[in-house]
């Protein structure tokens, strides 16, 4: 499976990655024994796993992998938000799993920014449907009200 | 009403343009039907038995004539000259083929109509009391709050793939047309005692296999927070609810569960963390909403019209549409006109495009050019003059439109059933039909007052049975179809689930049920007393022994 | 004995799979299958993803006509809804 990454956070350009191996960990296998997993570098938290208290963990990760199980199943979306919002982890969210061209942008708007996806060109068009939101999330877009009151005050 | 500015014209477009190209996708192969479906219904196009259908959203039920006959248009060019109004203050078609959707969403996204989230597993279309802003029950407007919430939840990228539908409906009466309680969120704009309005926030309740009056979370929740308390509720569920059963993945079961005191501290305690995070829109942005809804140039009227008076004496048809279909207006001499979609032995809900455009005309000459969509498959002109109502009535009888029996017994919510839908079991339609038929005498209708019977052509519940006073429920026993009945319900501020009474009936059987339930309901009265208010005082038993005795 | 049903991927009507391994509206063109047989014809079916959608099989008696428990669906299917007998194909065949 080929790895997307974004070139910044929120709507940057969107391109394959060069493959960098990634030693992976999970989450139980990092917290039952961190000395055995020093030398990890991405850790893979499940879907059903609370992100509430994981502030610590991901912190000293370049990698974290959030799992979509099916693509219909959406709760790594508040878990990217929370880790990328609440945790201000800055390295890279990557989406894994059920990942479909018509989602990918409802990813970048949670905070995810790199995506195991196949189809570059997909990509790149799927980000580019719609040039507003209406609502804030993890990425740096301001949302169509915010823009309307700036459009009013400048007028 | 609400008008697009050039960032709602451009979501709008961009969104058709958007599934004009996964059609195309789905087309070419490209997308499997696994792949295309969920894409398909997020945008309001299901497949059901004879034909694709789709669903065009109203937002609260508020709309224009332009758009009325835009509607027409899409059915005349479309479909095969007709919709059907849901109970989500939504219109569907019944016929339009999927090469034909990209353009018939364009033609309506040029009157600033979707069909965004009509279906899927998010926040469906938000709706609303069909009277706001004419009632004069309300405390105040709550379709600018309907509308903060439209934008907010429209394409919200974290609550797209929730584990099931979402609902959310917000009422400011006590008098509850918006069904507030059996939502999987309902919101009561109401004063507290400091004389402030604010929210009452109902989480929990809904239809469907499993039904639930919902609970209150939170007495009273400032307006300028709806938003980051919504989002908290949403994160809530989108996390915890259920995902290994469709069947118990609503919000309701989440709450029944964890019972709501937790609920509430999840949510409360999810609140305290986002709630000052520019979630909830600055005061100039909520102003400038409620700008949108500022009442019409009403006229200063005498309270009565001495012509109207006149009109209704000798004219006894027209004084019985005046009794039951209108409704007192909070400006004098103005009145709010209901016209039934449930012509004696018609189709629940549906129109054609002529009526369509008849409501077009009379919404632009009559009620300044608005017209609602009600959850009850009915339209209301909410803004008429009185001295105008003889003209409207005139109007819509011509157009098959006048029928008297708003709130009456076959004033019938019925869901599509196995005559279109793919997921029924059993026809709702022909059981409508044949109710109102037998109870057809209007002047015997409206002596039985206030009668609410719901009709469900499968546990799904789109027709609300659990909540008619009388219910009525579909199902498949080896192939035939059979109706079990509910009594009791109620969707109103006294929300009730209706209690089974009894084996299922078979579809001839059902009708003389109803009928005797009628009859016995009439026997026992006392003066005033609505079916529902009998119902709750003499218990089940009684209507039991008068439906099965000597059967 | 079985038969093979979808609904038209372009316009969602429904359509059966004739004789010629073509889709037809006309049940009376619908080719029968020997229940053994029916699965594989089922499977390959639903491989033409371009012609159709939501292919599944349906009893038949001796005669043809639509049997079991889904008779009430599937006759509503073929003819159109019981309640606008002017719509579907009902409607083609009164004109």
């Amino acid at each position: 499976m080929q790895l997307l990454k974004l070139s910044s956070h929120g709507r940057g350009r969107i391109s394959p990655a060069l493959e960098e191996p990634s030693q992976e960990v999970s989450l139980d296998e990092w917290r039952n024994n961190p000395q055995a997993h020093a030398d990890a570098t991405a850790l893979v938290i499940p879907n059903d796993a609370s992100v509430a208290d994981i502030k610590k963990d991901v912190s000293g990760f370049d990698v974290v992998i959030l799992d979509f199980p099916q693509f219909k199943d959406g709760r790594a979306y508040s878990q990217a938000r929370l880790i990328r919002e609440r945790m201000e982890y800055s390295g890279e969210i990557r989406a894994r799993g059920g990942v479909l061209r018509d989602q990918l942008l409802f990813m970048v708007r949670c905070g995810f920014n790199a995506f195991e996806f196949g189809d570059v060109g997909a990509a790149d068009a799927a980000l580019r449907e719609f040039t507003f939101a209406y609502q804030p999330a993890a990425d740096s877009v301001a949302p169509i009200w915010r823009q309307r009151l700036a459009h009013a005050r400048a007028a | 009403m609400y008008r697009y500015d050039e960032f709602d014209a451009t979501m709008v477009a961009e969104r058709a343009a958007q599934f004009r190209g996964q059609v195309a996708r789905r087309l070419s192969g490209e997308l499997s039907e696994e792949e295309f479906k969920p894409l398909r219904l997020m945008n309001g196009l299901y497949l059901q038995l004879h034909a694709y259908m789709l669903r065009v959203a109203i937002p609260y039920g508020t709309f224009s004539s332009r758009q009325m006959r835009r509607l027409a248009h899409a059915a005349r060019k479309y479909d095969k000259g007709y919709g059907h109004f849901t109970t989500r203050q939504n219109i569907q078609y019944n016929w339009p083929a999927l090469v034909d959707v990209p353009d018939l969403l364009d033609d309506l996204a040029e009157v600033e109509m979707h069909a965004i989230q009509t279906s899927g597993n998010c926040i469906r279309n938000v709706t609303s009391d069909q009277y706001a802003g004419a009632a004069a029950d309300e405390v105040e407007d709550p379709r600018p709050w309907c509308e903060i919430i439209r934008q907010w939840s429209t394409f919200h990228p974290e609550f797209s793939f929730l584990p099931r539908k979402f609902k959310i409906a917000v009422t400011a009466s006590d008098n509850d047309r918006a069904a507030v309680r059996v939502h999987d969120i309902g919101l009561r704009l109401h004063k507290n005692a400091g004389g402030d309005t604010g929210f009452e926030v109902i989480v929990g309740g809904g239809l469907g296999r499993t039904p639930y009056v919902g609970h209150t979370i939170r007495d009273f929740l400032p307006k300028e927070h709806l938003l980051s308390y919504l989002e908290a509720i949403l994160r809530v569920y989108n996390l915890e609810g259920r995902r290994d059963n469709l069947y118990k993945a609503r919000i309701k079961i989440l709450v029944n569960a964890e019972g709501a005191e937790r609920f509430r501290g999840l949510v409360e305690e999810e609140w305290a963390q986002i709630r000052s995070s520019g979630i909830d829109l600055l005061r100039e942005e909520i102003e400038r909403i409620h700008a949108y809804f500022e009442a019409p140039a009403f006229e200063k009227l005498p309270g009565e019209s001495v012509a109207l008076n006149a009109q209704r004496d000798g004219n006894g048809e027209f004084d019985r549409w005046l009794r039951v279909n209108t409704v007192a207006h909070k400006i004098p001499g103005y009145a709010i006109a209901n016209i039934s979609l449930k012509p004696i032995g018609g189709i629940p809900g549906d129109i054609s495009a002529a009526q369509m455009e008849a409501v077009a005309d009379l919404a632009d000459q009559f009620s300044f050019d608005e017209i609602r969509a009600t959850h009850e498959q009915n339209l209301v002109l909410p803004h008429v003059r009185k001295e105008d109502l003889f003209k409207v009535w005139r109007v819509l009888k011509a157009a098959g439109l006048a029928t008297a029996n708003i709130g009456l017994v076959s004033d019938i919510i019925a869901c599509p059933g196995l005559d279109y839908c793919t997921l029924a079991n059993t026809r709702s339609i022909p059981i409508a039909q044949r109710i109102s038929e037998r109870l057809a005498d209007l002047d015997e209708q409206e002596s039985l007052g206030e009668l609410k019977i719901k009709i469900s052509g499968c546990i799904n519940a789109c027709g609300h049975h659990h909540v008619g006073h009388i219910g009525i429920l579909g199902v498949d026993k080896k192939g035939e179809e059979f109706y079990q009945v509910t009594l009791g319900g109620s969707a109103g501020e006294d929300a009730s689930i209706g209690e089974i009474v009894g084996r299922g009936l078979s579809s001839g059987d059902v009708v003389d049920a109803v009928e005797k339930l009628v009859q016995f309901y009439k026997s026992e009265r006392n003066d005033g007393e609505r079916f529902l208010d009998v119902y709750r005082r003499i218990g089940a038993d009684p209507f039991k022994e008068a439906l099965y005795a000597a059967a | 004995m079985k038969i093979v049903t979808a609904n038209s991927l372009q316009d969602g009507a429904v359509v059966y799979l004739g004789d010629d391994d073509q889709w037809t509206p006309q049940l009376s063109g619908a080719a029968r299958f020997e229940d053994s047989d029916a699965k594989d014809v089922l499977v390959a079916a639903q491989t033409r993803i371009e012609e159709i959608t939501d292919a599944y099989l349906v009893s038949i008696d001796q005669d043809g006509a639509i049997t079991g428990r889904e008779t009430l669906r599937e006759t509503i299917r073929k003819a159109g809804p019981t309640v606008r007998l002017d719509l579907g194909l009902q409607a083609e065949q009164c004109a």
